[in-house]
């Protein structure tokens, strides 16, 4: 898809994803322009119905990033995530939405270099994807 | 011409069981025909279509409306019977959330045509012909009414003042929807008309269930022998009453079956396949990559089982692919 620019939305969680975004911005790497970060405070605070909306209102890829298990703030959100996140995929690919289009990874707070792998890859993949027909 | 309420019932795209829901209340409809005039009724009464549109806007107190809007015409009656109408009542899962019917949201219309009237083995239609918005017969010119790409719940069509859920509501709710207008004590304004709670609040197996359910498989009902007494998460067997509206009088648990979602969420749901993936994957206890996967992946048909009622009304209204209307 010549020109194509996917968009993607990020709920980040905000002790350890949003503070590792953060540690990139600081530390000057470069990642794609693509992805919109929604601060959240908890992974677990992503209601699948948020992410159902994102898609709804032009998102071509959605990420979740939390803490690291055993790292959540609130002891075990992410692992709540994790577990909606399988079943998710599995929902959304009935609704014709690829299963590459909503990726959840760990960031903690040190990892920069790591959320901008994350996200190059993610927006890589949704180019090779192209746009959500919708 | 009397003074009584005027009372009209239609049908869009529904299987009939809504119809049926009212023939059930049984002695009671006499009761409620005693209180009302019915002006409309196809599916029991020889009122004409001329006749509704002959009345003046606003003559009719309230008009239920069963089945989902796919067609044009149906959209059509909506809307006339909207402007005819105090009140608008979406009567059952269809016209709610878009129902079994609205399932169709998760294919193409151009697919189920195809399918429909060229594929299944016992179409005779060597041409293929399609159908058309226009046909000639014996010199005549026909219309037909078009055929929607997406199937429409009510409200997404015309405005709905109020909602019995189910499929199809029970006798007792209908009944009751009809007093509430007749008695003049209706709740506010776009309440559906059951219960705020969800189903296991009120189901006769909820002592059974669990404070905390952790399951590590779901298990079939074909697959599986249960404890008739007990609750079927604790069985192991997928059951939507934590995510679903009460107001049944738990039908399918009472008939020794799980909940499938009929009459809907609840009130601050605007998903209900979103929310009930969401139930599931939260009683799940495993969180091992590889077994979390295996015990999804064992979750039969997931787009059939959330959105069996609610496809619809969901946030995507249906597969993305499927063309716009
Ligand atoms: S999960 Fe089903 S069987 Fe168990 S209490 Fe709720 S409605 Fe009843
Ligand atoms: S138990 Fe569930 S599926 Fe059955 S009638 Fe009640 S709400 Fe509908
Ligand atoms: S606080 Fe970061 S995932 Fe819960």
């Amino acid at each position: 898809m010549k020109g194509f620019e996917p968009k993607i939305i990020g709920f980040l969680c905000n002790w350890c994803s949003y503070e590792g975004a953060d540690a990139a911005g600081r530390a000057r790497k470069a990642y794609p322009a693509n992805l919109r970060v929604l601060r959240v405070m908890c992974s677990g605070r992503v209601d699948p119905q948020f992410i159902l909306e994102a898609f709804k209102e032009g998102a071509d890829g959605v990420m979740i990033l939390g803490c690291h298990p055993g790292d959540c703030h609130y002891k075990e959100g992410n692992l709540q995530t994790l577990k909606r996140y399988y079943v998710l995929k599995r929902v959304l690919s009935t609704l014709g939405i690829e299963e590459d289009r909503l990726r959840l990874d760990w960031i903690s707070a040190g990892e920069g270099d790591k959320f901008v792998q994350v996200v190059s890859e993610m927006t890589e993949r949704m180019r090779q994807l192209g746009p959500l027909p919708r | 011409m009397t003074g009584k309420p005027k009372i009209a019932l239609y049908w869009c795209s529904s299987c009939g069981g809504c119809e049926e829901s009212v023939i059930d209340l049984a002695e009671d409809l006499l009761t409620v025909t005693a209180a009302v005039d019915i002006v409309f009724w196809p599916v029991a009464l020889d009122f004409k279509y001329k006749d509704v549109v002959a009345m003046n806007d606003g003559e009719i107190t309230a008009t239920l409306i069963n089945g989902a809007i796919r067609m044009g015409e149906q959209e059509h009656m909506a809307k006339m019977l909207r402007k005819k109408s105090r009140l608008v009542i979406a009567h059952g899962s269809c016209a709610h959330l878009g129902g079994v019917v609205g399932l169709a949201n998760f294919y193409r219309r151009e697919d189920l045509l195809s399918r429909l009237y060229q594929e299944v083995p016992t179409i005779n239609n060597p041409q293929g012909i399609l159908p058309q918005l226009e046909t000639i017969e014996s010199g005549r010119k026909v219309k037909l009414p078009d055929f929607h790409d997406t199937v429409k719940t009510l409200d997404q069509v015309v405005e709905v003042d109020y909602t019995i859920p189910g499929c199809p509501p029970t006798p007792e709710l209908i009944k009751e929807a009809m007093m509430m207008v007749l008695e003049d004590r209706l709740p506010p304004r776009g309440s559906v008309l059951a219960e705020k709670k969800a189903l296991c609040d009120t189901c006769p197996r909820r002592d059974s269930k669990p404070d905390k359910l952790r399951i590590t498989e779901f298990k079939r009902v074909y697959e599986t022998e249960w404890d008739p007494e007990k609750c079927f998460l604790a069985e192991g067997i997928i059951c939507l009453g934590p995510a679903t509206r009460g107001g049944c009088n738990a039908r399918c648990i009472n008939a020794n079956m799980p909940c499938r979602g009929c009459f809907g969420p609840t009130d601050d749901v605007r998903d209900q396949g979103a929310k009930s993936s969401s139930f599931l994957a939260s009683i799940i206890d495993v969180t091992d990559k590889e077994a979390l996967k295996k015990i999804v992946d064992a979750i039969p048909d997931p787009g059939g089982l959330f959105y069996r009622y609610g496809l619809a009304s969901s946030i995507l209204k249906g597969k993305m692919t499927r063309g716009r209307s």
